[in-house]
């Protein structure tokens, strides 16, 4: 299984990515910097991982969605490959226009660091295959702008058509709308979340549910 | 442009006092020039030069077995096995903090990272112990939500997690807030980076951010007391870009895995001023800069200027001259300024060219060499009278407005505005005793921890500096981690005055005891003087910053008891309420002895819970500090989630058993199965121990009074959200 991780100068969750990504896929993913063109060949996930891109002084993850590689990124997910962004990822994927919405400040304006419920809200995607629809989990947040805003009607067909892969479960540590933690492109092959998964793969770290997200990624590239 | 005319009167406006003016003329042989001014000002002030702690400082152990590199370097240097090294260092920035919270927060963090990553090494943990006014002070609020957002939008941005720190508020530090930042970070034991230059012509290269006139005296602001001028000093803040110091952390890796590296230097205080001086002192040799190749974010700066601009986020280095262009290629990579601003000399010159003139010539290693050092006088702090006796209260009421107390509330207010899982290597976070963070891709891990109880320090300052290693060390053992090295960051009052320089002989001859004893030699540091209002100094407050390792990170000991376990109390309790939390907290008296500290039965203690740790013999682990017996089983019980029930003693009042704070003490959570074993080992170790009640229910019980977990937690919880709101 081939992966690559996206790496913007003020990434800092890459290596983390690239832990998870090779506990899950037997092998340590391509970094690819972001002022690369090309993608290697052959390759089965792209993650764009969290942290500061460009030290997003103004809107996150704006400058990064312009980078040079963005558009092989793009031009990757168009062909159905399967994009994973987390948290500035997320930010990222939305200014490139691969995800609807916006993601705001935090309604508590300060950043906010802590374990969160989520409900897995649908199992069909290449990404949450080996969750139970409905069921809970627990993984971290950590970011200053995670509170996803859309209109009406982007919202309305996010929900209508299943495309809301996580919901915060009791507390919103942000404020989104519908309680809205991450969701899927329309081809349902682009997952943007604002919980970090890779934060929550390794048991000593205290909890594991993120390791199914990466194992079902494994799982879709295989069948 | 016209430069001040250099007199007694101007250098006093530099804060050099006359004696030390007349010892630069005679240095000069002449009337220095206005940047020389500036120069030695910056390499004179207390800040950098240390002159009125130098003396005492040189008694503290510094050495042992695991020390790689002790004081002297950017950072402290420790062996934690198989070729790996941890790199650390506590620093202060405190007055900046006071002037401006966020940018003079964000910017100490900036530093002392920078302060690691320059010696090599790729920073892992952060911590930061914070001081501030009291409550109710008007201006407390405003500093605890800036320095918090400040050093969260800084560490946050830049990718290293905060996992630990301190929190108080005292009375004490309403006109003079206290910053210290803490950080490590992880090198191979034999790519360990130094200041010292070697080699005559080498280039002298500038790396990082433009130079601007930001922090212009900054050092020397640092350095002097605090008046209702103050506002005027914020243009010596600066202002810091995480976002920079990322991309200059990864260049000067990358750059320093290419051999071209022969040495480096941050630029942090005084800038360009001393990192030139301080590699060419080290090294033996002269420096020639020419600043007309400095890159600079705004015209017509100065030499001076630019010789004493605190612009973040910038390095200089020696590199190898055939290595150049690899070398450039790395910053043209992350995009950030390159430039060979200079080279090395065989002559013993600082010298300096702006614009085709000789702008400052001066004798390096004399300017290095010969700051001024004082003895200053001081008297030794009289021994406070005895405690009255402190008045009983229900225990359950006394509990509840305690853990509701602004010094004992849960910190989570804090550290939930920083991100403490980045780089996914954190076992234990924030909240417990100490912080553990894995050795990536490795088993073994590594315990952080920051202490310091100022109340104890002022009251008796030779056993409150004891005091505050033997807290750290019994943090460290509380999660099984064997202490390894500390750093300390002195925080006292003008010492010019004797009872201030007495305060500060006494907390570093406690400290050396205790570092001592308890085979932990600090091996970086940093002062902290003048932190003084209108005449009102700070409380003593040496914090101390102590590492430990733990062979892997299926042994750590976590404070979260089960239900079932039994209690297990170690170590000796005489009821101490002497400067307690429960006499200050909850009824303003500050008042009496600090429990005085047992060195020998510290390290006993120590020792006796790492090896029940190491046996899995214990359910959790949890040092007992402010409060208490009854402070700690309440937080044992809150993590847990789990009720603690705990039996009185006859021998002694409610309070004295409950809140007393006599030091080298643990309660222990042990599966009962376990119980003897425990106390059969806690006896051949001479430590004692006695089980003093068992987990489970709902209820905190102390004696016959007992307060609802659910109760506990909203005052626990509700207390900073509550202040900050």
């Amino acid at each position: 299984m081939k992966a690559a991780v996206i790496v913007f100068p003020g990434s800092n969750c890459d290596r983390d990515l690239a832990v998870a990504f090779r506990d899950a896929f037997g092998a340590a993913p391509a970094m690819v910097w972001h002022k690369e063109t090309a993608l290697p060949e052959g390759l089965d996930v792209i993650g764009v991982p969290g942290g500061f891109s460009f030290g997003d002084y103004l809107r996150c993850g704006a400058i990064a969605a312009r980078s040079p590689i963005m558009d092989a990124v793009s031009a990757f997910a168009r062909k159905g490959g399967p994009v994973l962004g987390i948290c500035n990822g997320f930010q990222v994927l939305i200014e490139a226009g691969l995800l609807p919405g916006a993601l705001m400040r935090n309604a508590g304006l300060a950043f906010v660091c802590r374990d969160v419920a989520l409900k897995v809200e649908t199992a069909s995607s290449p990404f949450t295959a080996e969750y139970r629809e409905g069921e809970t989990v627990t993984f971290p947040v950590a970011h200053h702008d995670g509170n996803f805003v859309a209109d009406s009607e982007t919202l309305a067909r996010l929900e209508g058509e299943g495309r809301v892969a996580f919901r915060y479960q009791g507390s919103n540590p942000n404020g989104s709308m519908n309680a809205i933690a991450g969701i899927l492109s329309e081809n349902r092959r682009v997952l943007g979340l604002m919980p970090h998964p890779e934060r929550a793969a390794d048991p000593a770290l205290g909890g594991a549910d993120g390791a199914r997200l990466f194992r079902s990624l494994a799982g879709a590239a295989v069948s | 442009m016209s430069e001040p005319e250099v007199n007694e009167a101007l250098a006093a406006a530099h804060g050099l006092k006359p004696e030390e003016y007349a010892r630069i003329l005679e240095i000069c042989g002449r009337v220095p020039s206005f940047t020389e001014l500036g120069i030695f000002s910056a390499m004179w002030n207390e800040h950098c030069s240390y002159k009125s702690s130098k003396k005492w400082l040189r008694t503290l152990p510094t050495t042992g077995p695991q020390v790689i590199c002790g004081p002297g370097e950017n950072a402290g240097v420790v062996d934690i096995g198989d070729g790996d090294a941890l790199v650390f260092k506590m620093e202060s920035h405190n007055h900046p903090s006071y002037i401006e919270p966020y940018q003079g927060a964000a910017t100490g963090v900036g530093g002392i990272l920078r302060d690691v990553f320059t010696m090599g090494a790729r920073p892992v943990a952060a911590m930061n112990a914070l001081s501030f006014g009291r409550v109710d002070h008007p201006k407390t609020k405003r500093l605890l939500a800036g320095v918090v957002a400040g050093i969260g939008g800084y560490g946050n941005a830049f990718g290293v997690p905060t996992v630990g720190g301190e929190l108080r508020f005292h009375t004490a530090y309403d006109g003079n807030c206290l910053v210290n930042a803490f950080a490590a970070g992880l090198a191979r034991a034999d790519a360990i980076f130094y200041s010292a230059a070697s080699g005559v012509g080498m280039p002298v290269v500038y790396l990082g951010a433009k130079t601007g006139r930001d922090g212009v005296g900054g050092a020397t602001m640092a350095s002097a007391e605090f008046d209702d001028t103050i506002e005027e000093k914020r243009p010596t803040v600066q202002v810091g870009d995480p976002f920079t110091e990322k991309r200059l952390m990864e260049a000067c890796l990358e750059l320093m895995a290419t051999g071209a590296v022969i040495s480096i230097q941050d630029m942090g205080a005084a800038g360009l001023t001393c990192s030139a001086v301080e590699m060419g002192d080290k090294g033996g040799l002269g420096i020639r800069l020419d600043l007309d190749l400095v890159p600079v974010r705004e015209t017509g700066m100065t030499a001076y200027e630019m010789m004493l601009s605190e612009s973040q986020e910038r390095m200089l280095m020696v590199l190898r001259p055939e290595k150049e262009a690899e070398a450039k290629a790395v910053f043209d990579k992350w995009d950030l300024d390159f430039a060979i601003v200079g080279e090395t000399i065989a002559e013993d010159r600082f010298l300096i060219m702006h614009r085709g003139e000789v702008k400052a010539d001066l004798p390096l290693r004399t300017l290095s060499g010969s700051a001024p050092e004082y003895d200053r006088p001081w008297v030794e702090t009289p021994k406070p009278a005895p405690a009255g006796p402190a008045p009983a209260l229900e225990m359950d009421e006394a509990l509840r407005r305690l853990l509701a107390s602004p010094n004992l509330s849960s910190r989570r207010w804090v550290w939930e505005q920083y991100d403490h899982m980045v780089m996914a290597d954190t076992v234990v976070r924030p909240g417990a005793d100490a912080a553990v963070v894995r050795v990536h891709g490795k088993r073994k891990a590594l315990a952080f921890t920051s202490d310091v109880t100022p109340r104890y320090c002022f009251a008796d300052p030779f056993e409150g500096g004891k005091q505050a290693v033997a807290e750290a060390y019994r943090n460290l053992c509380a999660t099984g981690a064997l202490p390894l090295a500390a750093t300390d960051n002195l925080n006292f009052g003008n010492p010019e005055k004797p009872d201030i320089m007495g305060q500060f002989v006494g907390c570093v001859r406690g400290i050396g005891a205790a570092c001592e004893a308890l085979g932990v030699p600090i091996v970086s540091g940093n002062v902290s003087l003048y932190n003084e209002t209108d005449g009102r100094a700070i409380l003593p407050t040496p914090s101390i910053g102590a590492v430990g390792l733990l062979e892997s990170v299926e042994r750590v000991i976590r404070i979260a008891p089960k239900a079932g376990d039994r209690m297990i109390l170690i170590g000796e309790t005489r009821g101490h309420m002497g400067r307690s939390v429960y006499l200050a907290e909850l009824f303003g008296r500050e008042e009496g002895a600090p429990p005085p500290v047992d060195l020998e039965a510290e390290r006993r203690a120590g020792e006796l819970v790492r090896a029940l740790g190491a046996e899995g013999l214990l359910s959790a682990a949890h040092d007992l500090g402010d409060g208490g017996l009854g402070l700690a089983a309440a937080e044992m019980a809150l993590a847990g989630g789990v009720g603690v029930v705990l039996a009185s003693d006859p021998s002694m009042a409610m309070q004295e058993w409950f809140f007393g704070e006599d030091q080298a003490r643990y309660l222990l959570a042990v599966a009962a199965d376990d119980e003897e074993a425990v106390l059969d080992r806690a006896e051949e170790a001479g430590v004692p121990a006695r089980t003093v009640g068992r987990a489970g229910g709902d209820r905190i019980v102390l004696g016959d009074r007992a307060l609802p977990l659910a109760e506990a937690r909203a005052a626990h919880e509700g207390a900073l959200p509550a202040l900050m709101g």
